[in-house]
């Protein structure tokens, strides 16, 4: 079947250095103390000081264009960076979205002005983007958002509230979907726009939802008549709906969605090889079959996103599959070593195996539930 | 891939289609040999593709045999044609030309080396061959043989042999094939080692029943969708009940996970035929078939379930096929030797295939 057909990626010489590279600086990184591995590190892995070291090692913004700070490099050599960042645990949920989504975006629908304002500064690791989608009455639903904007001069007046926003107390901007005309209830996606709205402007308020294990990463944030310039319309009025699905593609089929308990499988591995127990290994042959088929899937959307080609059902299948991996493996790790997980241990398994256990239930469900996956991915088949 | 792939692909399809049908796939299991599509596969030069035409092949890559070899599994073809690529494979990368005819292998690993005793100009041939496919419509047998000056790869025919029929889950020919004292005036010998043959044998066995595998899961697909638009329930098409259609994704996620380990592994053949990608596609497409053939099943209901139905030719291959040349946890044992030698944290090395130095480990 054609819309299932995922090419070979053979990943060029040229990335095997790339790769040492990389892992040197994580290697130094961690010997000094200045991070720290950690499951799930890009949505909990924060540290502005690693995001700018990683901007001026060129490993943000890699492929977009030079003039707007990018380093015009592959798509591969950047899922190179990416999946090496996620595979050490390393902090990088502060520039991730403006890498993997906004930057894609702003280069594709961005004015001039917008591009030359904005890449530079997220290349550099120094401008996070928050993601505003979700809200308190939208979630799988997202076409039912009410969050709008109304002309005035030169601009325009947001309110509205956004929900489930990852990082917004850490990014500096957000690409807010919203309503610039009335919403039609004979088609519900027309009339939604992308606005680019500052999170320091004023009417904007961030207020914290805490996690069930009380860390903070999710948010909700609030629009009273924030005044949001021309300049910031992103694309074309009216279009906001297709350019936000057009980016989930992108945030479907890639290494995070495979990798999040990588670090967890990674300390099984060796705790394992250290015992000896090649019954314990033969599970994780297993997971690594499974690894290499995902990783293969991803690796080949990757090509497929680079060359254009419409890839959004495959992306949803990856990411269903994906997330299950992920929450397969802190299951299968506690039924072949016998430890009691524990969030503060010195202890690389126990802690691992905690975080993964309590950040799971978040895997399948950001980025599109995994009900919602499986309905566009079914009914892309059916349509063939 | 070679450019002639998409017409030698084309052609393969055509002959499968108005060969391979129901009622042949149906009639070989009751023993009648599929001559025709046999010999037009032959007649097409569709058995010697991925062999060099010097050595008596026609041409193309292994990539091109492998794709036909998928369409095959697609469409449930009863002919050894797995069996015959293998035979062609391990004689033309020893400088020999491929054999004529039906050509076959064993399907277990375990058959030990037949005994050869030179007799006047001749040979007295020894030995036990079990779950040998199409053994009864094949002419010549390919295993490994022992005689006083060692061991050698022997191409046996098989007409003087005592065949055993015998047959799978699917209804396929596996048969025994029973070499008691038999003289034969003359067969094909090249001296190899050993183990090294057994260990190809099973690699490029496991490879192909990776691929026929990931074409039968394909037709297992299309029937399914076909089923849910065809089959109404509570006056609408069931593919519009979320129910199915979770079934309908979770199937699509391992037809497409099944055809990308399956390509992969075609890919690493080539350069290497002991790849541990091999092991990984076909740990993973055997689960795949599992999965595949419960949510099926599920599906289409009790007229899955029939003889009647069609599904049935690819499911109990599938589950055939994922037993044949090492289920998951002898492929798991193969890649645990390998994790056992690594070093702490070299995990994300064996999965890139990119170590710190320059040795390789895991993914050759």
């Amino acid at each position: 079947m054609k819309t299932l057909e995922i090419p070979v990626v053979k990943l060029p010489k040229e990335t095997e250095e790339l790769r040492r590279e990389i892992r040197q600086f994580l290697k130094e990184e961690i010997e000094n103390g200045l991070i720290e591995t950690k499951c799930d590190c890009w949505l909990s892995g924060f540290s502005e000081d690693f995001s700018r070291k990683m901007g001026a090692r060129g490993w943000i913004g890699m492929t977009w264009p030079k003039k707007y700070g990018g380093g015009e490099r592959s798509s591969v050599e950047r899922y190179v960076v990416t999946e090496e960042m996620l595979a050490a645990g390393a902090p990088v949920s502060g520039h991730w979205i403006a890498d993997r989504q906004t930057g894609p975006l702003l280069l594709k629908y961005g004015t001039e002005e917008q591009k030359q304002f904005f890449l530079p500064r997220i290349a550099k690791g120094e401008c996070y983007f928050a993601i505003g989608l979700s809200e308190p009455n939208a979630g799988s639903d997202l076409a039912a958002l009410q969050a709008r904007a109304v002309k005035v001069d030169k601009g325009w007046i947001l309110n509205g509230s956004k929900i489930w926003t990852s990082g917004a107390h850490h990014a500096h901007y957000s690409i807010v979907l919203c309503r610039t005309t009335p919403m039609d209830p004979n088609n519900r996606h027309a009339g939604m726009s992308q606005l680019i709205v500052d999170l320091n402007a004023p009417g904007v308020t961030i207020r914290p939802i805490h996690l069930m294990t009380g860390e903070h990463h999710f948010n909700e944030v609030f629009f009273e008549d924030v005044f949001v310039p021309d300049g910031m319309v992103v694309g074309t009025l009216g279009n906001g709906w297709a350019q936000g699905m057009a980016e989930l593609a992108y945030e479907r089929s890639g290494p995070e969605r495979i990798l999040s308990t990588f670090p967890l499988l990674n300390e099984l591995t060796n705790v394992l090889i250290e015992k000896c127990d090649a019954k314990g290994l033969n599970e994780v042959s297993r997971l690594i079959s499974r690894l290499w088929t995902l990783r293969n899937m991803s690796l080949g959307i990757a090509r497929l996103l680079e060359e254009g080609v419409p890839s959004n059902i495959i992306a949803s299948l990856v990411k269903d599959m994906g997330t299950q991996f992920e929450q397969e493996i802190p299951e299968i790790t506690r039924l072949l070593v016998s430890v009691i997980p524990l969030t503060d241990s010195e202890n690389r398994l126990e802690r691992f195996l905690a975080q993964s256990i309590l950040q799971s239930p978040g895997f399948t469900l950001r980025g599109g539930t995994t009900e919602i996956l499986r309905g566009i991915v079914a009914k892309g088949v059916i349509n063939q | 891939m070679s450019e002639m792939k998409d017409m030698i692909l084309e052609s393969a399809v055509k002959i499968f289609e108005k060969y391979s049908t129901k009622e042949v796939v149906n009639d070989a299991e009751k023993g009648q040999w599929a001559a025709e599509l046999w010999e037009n596969l032959e007649a097409y030069g569709m058995l010697g593709v991925g062999v060099p035409e010097e050595l008596g092949g026609s041409g193309g890559d292994l990539d091109d045999a492998l794709s036909i070899l998928q369409m095959a599994g697609k469409y449930s073809a009863p002919i050894p044609l797995a069996e015959t690529f293998i035979a062609n494979w391990l004689l033309s990368d020893l400088g020999e030309s491929v054999v004529e005819g039906i050509v076959t292998i064993p399907g277990q690993n375990s058959t030990e080396p037949f005994q050869l005793q030179k007799s006047g100009q001749g040979w007295i041939i020894n030995g036990k061959a079990k779950y040998v496919p199409w053994a009864r419509n094949a002419e010549k047998l390919l295993v490994a043989g022992e005689s006083i000056d060692g061991t050698v790869l022997l191409v046996l025919p098989l007409e003087k042999a005592e065949i055993k029929p015998g047959k799978n889950m699917a209804g396929e020919a596996r048969d025994e094939v029973i070499f008691d004292q038999v003289y034969i005036e003359e067969c094909q010998t090249v001296s190899v080692d050993y183990s090294a043959l057994t260990k190809k044998l099973y690699y490029a066995g496991a490879l192909t029943r990776s691929v026929l595998m990931a074409g039968a899961i394909e037709r297992v697909l299309d029937v399914t969708i076909n089923h849910t638009n065809e089959r109404s329930q509570f006056g609408r098409p069931i593919h519009r009940f979320q129910a199915i259609q979770h079934h309908l994704a979770a199937l699509a996620g391992e037809t497409a996970g099944a055809g990308i380990a399956a390509k992969y592994a075609v890919d690493a053949f080539g350069t290497n035929p002991f790849s541990k990608e091999l092991a990984y596609a076909k740990i993973r497409i055997n689960e795949a078939a599992g999965k595949v053939n419960t949510i099926a099943h599920q599906v289409l209901a009790a007229i899955g379930f029939t003889y009647e139905h069609t599904l049935h030719h690819s499911t109990r291959r599938l589950w055939s096929w994922r037993e044949e040349f090492g289920t998951e946890s002898d492929w798991e044992q193969v890649i645990t030797e390998e994790l056992l030698k690594l070093e702490k944290n070299e995990l994300w090395s064996v999965i890139t295939g990119v170590v710190k130095h320059a040795k390789k480990v895991g993914i050759q």
